[in-house]
Formats: C-alpha cells, sequence, structure tokens
C-alpha cells in the first residue's frame, strides 16, 4: 500500500496529493503517468504524475474531483493508504531544447504540463505558458507555471481574471507576437485540445495533445484506451499519452469517454449518498497497515536499496 | 491396490463428471464442474492399465507420473497422491480444470484407442482438491539456501511454476506482477466457473509458504528495467514470462465504437475489477442484461466471455467464428458446456463491419459468409468469404477474442534482447536462454498464445535451465 505524507486543497475539488511510491518517483519522466486503486473494492483509473522527488522517494499528484473515484480520493487525508499504485506509466514528454514552445494547462490539465514545461525550461527551451479554468478560483500552479516559463498568460472563461478568457484567445495572441513557434503542447479538455489543434494546424506548427482515454491496466494488455490516430489505432497507455494533435480523431475518444457516462453518475450519486460504505474500505486498509507496517514500506522499495 | 485384470479394467466406464445443471449455472459465476466423490474417483482409478511406457507421462508438457499418482488413488492414499503430482506440476488443482487433456494425456492415453481415454485431468483435479480441502499442504524437503537471487516477470502460469522449482532448489525468488494481484492470466482471463479464484489464491500461498516473495503492481520495463533487476536490484538471472499481452483486433471499419472489446479488457473489468458486481464494485462494464452480444473467435478465451456473457444476463450470446466448429481450438468441454448453456454458434461467418448509432455506440455488426479455400503454408485451410453472402446481426456488445500479440513493454526497454519478425523474445526452446545473459524466457512472450500447461512446462524448463546456471562457477556473482 502506498501512503499518502501530505496532501492539500488548491482549489475547491482539486486537491495535491505526496504519496510514497520511492520505485515510481526513481522513474518519473514529465509526461507520465500512475494507475491507482483506492481500495479493494475500487476502479484503476490513470492520473497523470505531477512531480517526484526521488530523494524523498514520493509522487505529487493532483487530482480533480469529478466522478465517484477522484472524489473519494479528495476525501483521503495525510497518513492514509492508497491501496495500489503502478507506473510510471507511458512514454515520457521529449524534452528538448527547442527554440520557443508554447505549453497550455486547461484545467487540471496544468498539473500534467507543468512538469514538462519545467522540464523544457532546463533544457534551455524558451517557454510561453497559457494556463485556464473556469473562474479564477479554480486555477492551480499558478505560481509553479510562472518559474516554469519565461511568459505566462492566464485566462479565465468567465473573465474573473483580466486577460484573455479561453486559452485560444491566448494563444491566437501569442501567435501573432511570436516570429516562430516551435512546439504547442495543450493539455486539458478535449473540446480545448481540438481547438488548440484546429488553430495551429493551418500554420503547420507541430502541436501534441496528452490524451486522457479510458484505461484498466496501462501496460498495453486490454486496449481499452485505443484511440486513432489519422487511420491507424494507436494505445493511449503505451504509445501515448502524448500524441501529434493535428493527427487525433477527437470525436471517438470523446464518444469513448462517454462509454459508462450513466453507470459513473450511478456510481457517484451512491457514494455521495453512501461516502461511509467507501469509507469503511479505507478505514480497514488503515487498520491493516497499522497492525502490518512493513506493507506501506516494503512492497514498493528495493530490497537491497541501503547498500547503494 | 489394484488386483483388478486387464480385461476387468477395461469393462469399467469412465466416470462422468458431475456438473451444475446448465440452466441453473448460465447465470450464476459458481464453478460448473463439481468435481469427483472419492468413489467416483477410486473407480475411475483403477481404470488405469499401469503401461510399462505409459504415453501419458509424454503426453504431458510438464511430464506428470500419471501412472504414479493413479496408482496411490487406486490405494487409497490420497494425500500422497497428490504429493506424487506435486513433483512435476506445482499447480495441479488449475491443470486438472484448464489443459486440454484431450490433446495431452488423455489423448495419448491407450484406453482411448477403444474406448473413453483414462480421467487424468479429472484425477489430477480430484487430488489437489481433496489436499487444499484437508487444509494438508505438501511441502517438499527444505533444501539448503543457495544464496542465488532469480527474478521472475510475471505471475501466471509460466512465471508461477518457474518460482516454485527454483524455490525448492534453495534458491530466494521474487516474482514481480504489474497488476494489484499475483496469478496472471488465471487471474484476470479464466473466468470464475471455470477456474475458482479461490484455487488460484490458494496455491500462490503454497508459493508463498515456500518462500517465494511477490511483488505486485511493478511494470518491469517501466517501474524497473531487466539492466536493473540485474544491476542494482541484485539479482543473479531474470525470467521473462510475461505473456503474449498484446489483444488483437480485425481492422475493420467500427472496430473502436463503445461496446466493441477486447476479450482482455472484458474477461478483466470481471475476473479482476469484479464489474459483475458493480456498483459494489467500482469499475464498470456494459450491461449486457436484455442485450446481444457477439463473441469473435473460437478459443477457450471466446468460450470463456461468451459463457460470461450469459452469466451476466445476455439475452442472446453468440459466438461468431470464421472456420467449422470442428475446427475450433477450444477445449472440446467448453464447446460442449457453452452449447449446453445456450449459446448460438454462428461459424463460417466474419465480422465485415461494426455499426453504431449517433451515439458511437454499437447497434449491429454486418457479416459475411466463408467457405475453406486452399490450405495455406502450414498445411491449415485458408478461409474464404462468399460472395454476395452478407447479412447483419443485431448486437450492442462485441468482444474480440482473436488471440494476442507480442507486448513490447520489455523487449522496448532492454538493450540487445533479440526478438523474432514478430517482436517475441527470441529464446532457445530447451534452456530459454535468451540474447542477454542470465536473462531466460518462456511461455506465451516467446511461442505466442498457447495453453497453461505449456507455459508452466516453459517455466519448469526455465527453473532447471535457471539452476544449472546458477550453480556454474562462471555464473554471476553475487555483487
Amino acid at each position: 500500500m502506498f501512503l499518502i505524507e501530505r496532501c492539500e486543497w488548491l482549489a475547491p475539488d482539486i486537491k495535491r496529493f505526496q504519496i510514497r511510491a520511492p520505485r515510481v518517483a526513481q522513474k518519473f519522466q514529465p509526461g507520465q503517468f500512475v494507475i491507482v486503486r483506492v481500495h479493494d473494492h475500487g476502479e484503476r483509473i490513470p492520473l497523470t504524475i505531477a512531480d517526484a522527488d526521488p530523494v524523498a522517494g514520493t509522487i505529487t499528484l493532483i487530482v480533480q474531483g469529478v466522478g465517484k473515484t477522484t472524489k473519494l480520493m479528495n476525501r483521503l487525508a495525510d497518513g492514509q493508504p492508497i491501496r495500489d499504485v503502478v507506473g510510471p506509466l507511458g512514454n515520457p514528454s521529449q524534452l528538448h531544447r527547442y527554440g520557443t514552445v508554447v505549453v497550455i494547462g486547461g484545467g487540471v490539465g496544468t498539473a500534467i504540463a507543468y512538469p514538462t514545461a519545467l522540464g523544457l525550461l532546463r533544457a534551455g527551451t524558451r517557454v510561453v505558458a497559457i494556463i485556464g479554468a473556469r473562474t479564477a478560483s479554480l486555477l492551480i500552479m499558478e505560481d509553479e507555471m510562472r518559474a516554469a516559463s519565461q511568459l505566462l498568460i492566464v485566462t479565465t472563461d468567465d473573465g474573473s481574471r483580466p486577460g484573455p478568457r479561453l486559452v485560444t484567445d491566448a494563444l491566437y495572441e501569442v501567435m501573432k507576437s511570436e516570429p516562430k513557434i516551435d512546439l504547442v503542447l495543450a493539455v486539458g479538455p478535449i473540446g480545448m485540445m481540438r481547438a488548440v489543434a484546429d488553430m495551429t494546424r493551418p500554420h503547420g506548427i507541430l502541436t501534441r495533445v496528452s490524451l486522457n482515454a479510458i484505461m484498466v491496466d496501462g501496460t498495453g494488455m486490454c486496449g481499452g484506451c485505443r484511440v486513432v490516430m489519422g487511420h491507424q489505432t494507436r494505445f493511449a497507455c503505451v504509445d501515448g499519452p502524448e500524441f501529434d494533435a493535428h493527427q487525433v480523431d477527437y470525436d471517438l475518444l470523446a464518444q469513448r469517454n462517454r462509454a459508462y457516462r450513466e453507470m459513473e453518475q450511478e456510481s457517484l450519486r451512491r457514494f455521495e449518498q453512501h461516502p461511509d460504505w467507501d469509507m469503511q474500505w479505507v478505514a480497514e486498509q488503515c487498520r491493516l497497515a497499522e497492525r502490518h507496517p512493513e506493507i506501506l514500506v516494503n512492497p514498493n522499495t528495493p530490497p537491497n536499496s541501503e547498500a547503494h | 491396490m489394484n488386483d483388478l485384470s486387464p480385461k476387468a479394467r477395461m469393462s469399467l466406464p469412465r466416470q462422468s463428471m458431475p456438473a451444475q445443471p446448465a440452466d441453473e449455472r448460465s447465470h450464476n459465476f459458481s464453478e460448473v464442474n463439481l468435481g469427483l466423490s472419492v468413489l467416483q474417483a477410486h473407480q475411475e482409478a483403477l481404470r488405469c492399465l499401469e503401461c510399462t511406457h505409459p504415453r501419458c507421462t509424454q503426453g504431458c508438457p510438464v511430464g506428470v507420473k500419471v501412472k504414479d499418482f493413479v496408482a496411490l488413488i487406486a490405494a487409497g492414499d490420497l494425500l500422497a497422491a497428490a504429493a506424487k503430482l506435486r513433483e512435476d506440476n506445482v499447480l495441479p488443482a488449475i491443470t486438472g480444470r484448464v489443459c486440454p487433456q484431450e490433446h495431452q494425456c488423455e489423448g495419448a492415453c491407450i484406453l482411448g484407442k477403444r474406448l473413453a481415454p483414462l480421467g487424468i485431468g479429472y484425477l489430477e483435479r480430484f487430488v489437489s482438491d481433496y489436499e487444499r480441502e484437508h487444509g494438508v499442504h505438501t511441502q517438499a524437503a527444505k533444501v539448503p539456501t543457495t544464496g542465488k537471487r532469480v527474478a521472475i516477470v510475471g505471475s501466471g502460469p509460466a512465471g508461477l511454476s518457474a518460482a516454485g522449482d527454483l524455490a525448492q532448489r534453495g534458491h530466494a525468488v521474487t516474482v514481480f506482477e504489474a497488476l494489484h494481484e499475483p496469478g496472471g492470466v488465471l487471474i484476470y482471463g479464466i473466468p470464475e466457473f471455470r477456474l475458482p479464484k479461490e484455487i488460484v489464491r490458494a496455491e500462490i500461498e503454497n508459493l508463498r509458504r515456500l518462500g517465494v516473495a511477490f511483488e505486485t503492481n511493478v511494470v518491469i520495463g517501466k517501474t524497473v528495467t531487466i539492466d536493473e533487476l540485474l544491476g542494482t536490484e541484485g539479482y543473479q538471472a531474470v525470467f521473462i514470462a510475461t505473456g503474449a499481452g498484446l489483444p488483437k483486433f480485425l481492422g475493420v471499419a467500427g472496430e473502436h465504437l463503445a461496446g466493441v472489446y477486447s476479450a482482455n479488457e472484458f474477461l478483466t473489468r470481471i475476473n479482476l475489477m469484479r464489474a459483475d458486481q458493480f456498483p459494489d464494485y467500482d469499475e464498470p462494464v456494459f450491461d449486457c442484461r436484455r442485450r446481444t452480444v457477439a463473441v469473435v473467435g473460437g478459443g477457450n478465451t471466446a468460450m470463456d466471455a461468451v459463457r460470461t456473457a450469459l452469466r451476466l444476463g445476455a439475452a442472446r450470446a453468440l459466438l461468431i467464428y470464421r472456420r467449422s466448429e470442428v475446427e475450433m481450438p477450444a477445449r472440446r468441454e467448453e464447446i460442449q458446456h457453452a452449447r449446453e448453456e445456450g449459446v448460438e454458434f454462428l461459424t463460417e461467418t466474419v465480422p465485415k463491419a461494426f455499426v453504431g448509432n449517433e451515439q458511437g455506440l454499437l447497434r449491429s455488426i454486418q457479416c459475411i459468409r466463408t467457405e475453406p479455400g486452399p490450405p495455406d503454408r502450414s498445411g491449415r485451410r485458408r478461409v474464404q468469404p462468399i460472395a454476395d453472402s452478407e447479412f447483419e446481426v443485431p448486437a450492442e456488445i462485441a468482444v474480440m477474442a482473436l488471440g494476442t500479440g507480442a507486448n513490447p513493454l520489455i523487449q522496448a526497454s532492454t538493450p540487445e534482447l533479440a526478438t523474432d519478425a514478430r517482436g517475441y523474445i527470441a529464446a532457445d526452446p530447451e534452456t530459454l536462454t535468451t540474447s542477454r545473459p542470465h536473462v531466460f524466457a518462456g511461455g506465451d512472450i516467446v511461442t505466442g498464445g498457447a495453453t497453461v500447461i505449456s507455459a508452466m512446462g516453459a517455466g519448469r524448463r526455465a527453473a532447471a535451465a535457471i539452476h544449472a546456471h546458477l550453480l556454474m562457477p562462471d555464473s554471476k556473482s553475487d555483487g
């Protein structure tokens, strides 16, 4: 089991977790994700890793409470264990030294875009960051993104912050003022990523998006996360999660992501009426972790790590 | 003791396996076969002709000494029979249930020339169940520990059998599993009604008692690489037994509609994630009730998927197979069970396209009839479509059970690990050595999709080869 060392609210419904997962922390590269199962009756969901500290052996996840599992996760507190965390999965972002890169984060997508922005900046790339949210109180990681870019533009759909309302409005301005953009990376809702792709396509600007397909195992075994690129089928878990934004069949992705909508709503309704049913599973694994602390520390610690 | 004359033995009928009635079991996930009674097992054991050169043992991929363990059943010493079985087979309660005995031990049985072959699978299952239900754990004699550490990648049948054999030889074994529960295909793939998970867990517990360590949630190639296992992690040998985990699709239109699953996904959602118990378990699966579920394929996985659909309440469960029923690669028993339970067979048929509604949900499958064509290079007849034979089958859920390909995670992260043209790891068929020193590979990741028992056979050969390798003076030192 994997201990939550610290967690804190970043915005309403958005929480940051530091989770002890030494092996994942050792290997993490920006762009990669983990699959999490909160308790024994839980589903497996992919969550992109926002940051990692290989020395402390922790990874950072930023979770927006949208469905049952993410809302359940956001009820967890410091010192509680998560049943399963596996990763890092997927391919890392390519952190070359580009001339200028525009990194766009929409909503909680900002958390996913952040480590790549930082990696690009450290590689010597000029990073222009655009982050957006529905309203100012939902903006996350503004300070981090400012530190990971030469220029940060903040957008709010409702105009609660001065400036452009949509990330595409901001991108339009950047495209006008920047003489040459080598890459645009967009992470956020499907509609946003599609809109960005539509804007950059006529200009031939290389554009990449990180796709949040539904997954089960995350290792290429089930094919549930298949996405279509041009005429080719790809698995988001092992071939992605980043893809050429101009090739993605967004309609198909949106349809497949809606496939379980009714069941997801039923699950969420049940959880909101009886959160105690799930919190019992959590309490049970807390007791287990108290009785057998070794299952918290050991499972993901290399056995002879002290020797090296 | 078996005092019967050969003639008397041959006059005994083969015992039939008690099973849940078809109309009952098609609505529940409890095991279909109920197992022989003690009396039945004894009667069956008496049928063995105790050949001087038993062909059954040769027919078994792990060389189980059938004659010896069956004789112990005839003599009434059931626990000794179980111990004898375990000398060659570390997972007998599993193989007794899922082996294609008709092509292996029973297919070779001399009785089968004129009569029904000895019920070896039934007897194997019987003694290992007897052992487990009586809480007895046959423990091999403790051997001195060698101080050598072996990492096994994957906890399916190949990995588990190698782990058992290596632990019995005194090596320290760790099995790495990518999912959250060990067992591989035995847990995520084969359904409860054919292989109860309690049995898999009991066999894994037996291995733990032998000293085997399991580490779940580790994807070798991602979380840890093969090079790290042999380096910082301090293992002297690695056995790659990841299975062939990459689902195949037909490549026809509409295959990505919601409601079209790979068999791996459909079965994993139910077997591993218990989507059949949604919303008590969170993972969902499409509701099969009052709907038509069509499974494409003719192997054991296809049978598992289509019979699972019935148990999930499908109004119609269809099996679409491109060849004829006799050519289906599934075990005979599974085909028969599926038929009894009400699965409809649509043979000599292939899907041409999947058709959805405006929400992208599957609504029907366009099919075309096939006929046998000229033989291919392997001698198997090709399948060719019959012109103008298209027809449409209404279906809301489709499951593609077309076999699997090579999952590339390990190959991609392990430099200089040679693969064949299809991406499977190249390994010597006998010694299972790969192009990398200290790295062995076996099971489906080498051969492509095969059976539980052939993977176990590979696990055994790997264990023997790794044992020999570790005892060589120039093998990798303990670092």
